[in-house]
């Protein structure tokens, strides 16, 4: 009888790639602050999705754990870089990163 | 016959999922008003929340959903509302040589996971958690969470407040 083969890991980590090429590209191409950093989140997802097919396929929970630590992480960098946003736009009036670019070299 | 059509509704689930994700998350980085990004990142959320299911891992699906879609998403989308972005709606997109060189360079590293993926298949040491034993994920996550990753769980709890505080204090007015 024919057996439909399971999904191979190999899917899920090139769909993993595709999220984090496209947040990528949307970071290097948006000048919207706010959109930058929703890009930011698209990869830190796209990385998570990476530690949880890992995680499944070889039998063991580090990749689940660290997948907690990495959103934990993700929660605290949105808490901050929001405020800085916020405080840069009652400063500047503007969020644009072309015009905010007095560290870049 | 079962089996059979039990993988077929994952690869269903799977291919579904993948469109939506991946669609959801070009719409994105290429709608102009924020707002309408923050609703289609919301989306891609829940679709890889419903492939983390397929994946065994509900404490993690649920997680996703609660602190990604909810609380980040609510964030980003309440200082979106705080700000005046209408100047930025009206601006035009520039064409500028360093975007298309950083996202040819970016299409080059996607081929570059591709081929990382499909050269070698995943190796490592096979632990000891079947599909089958972590039917009780959330139990088995904090068993694994308050023993062998007791310290580092701590430090995010610091991490956590300091940031909090941070914020707090970044956005009060100088007096």
């Amino acid at each position: 009888m024919w057996v439909v083969p399971t999904i191979p890991p190999a899917l899920y980590l090139m769909l993993s790639g595709v999220l984090f090429t496209i947040g990528v590209i949307g970071a290097l191409t948006r000048r919207n602050a706010i959109v930058v950093f929703m890009c930011i989140e698209l990869m830190l997802n796209a990385v998570n999705l990476t530690f949880v097919t890992l995680s499944h396929f070889l039998q063991s929970l580090d990749g689940v754990i660290f997948a907690f630590f990495v959103m934990a992480v993700a929660a605290a960098e949105a808490a901050v870089g929001l405020a800085i946003f916020v405080m840069i736009y009652r400063s500047r009036e503007t969020i644009n990163v072309d015009d905010i670019n007095i560290l870049k070299w | 016959m079962a089996e059979n059509v039990a993988t077929i509704f994952q690869w269903l689930i799977f291919l579904g999922m993948a469109f939506i994700s991946v669609l959801a998350s070009f719409l994105v980085i290429t709608r102009k008003n924020p707002i309408h990004s923050a609703l289609f990142l919301v989306l891609t959320f829940l679709c890889v929340a419903g492939l983390y299911i397929l994946l065994y891992s509900q404490f993690i699906a649920i997680i996703q959903v609660v602190v990604y879609a909810g609380a980040i998403v609510m964030l980003i989308v309440f200082v979106i509302m705080l700000l005046d972005l209408e100047v930025e709606l009206k601006a035009k997109l520039k064409f500028v040589y360093s975007k298309v060189i950083g996202g040819f360079l970016a299409i080059l590293f996607l081929f570059g996971i591709f081929y990382a993926v499909v050269a070698k298949s995943p190796t490592g040491k096979v632990g000891s958690y079947t599909p089958e034993k972590v039917t009780a994920n959330v139990k088995a996550v904090g068993e694994v969470l308050f023993t062998q990753y007791l310290l580092p769980f701590q430090v995010i709890g610091i991490l956590l407040s300091a940031a909090i505080i941070g914020a707090v204090i970044l956005t009060k007015k100088r007096t």
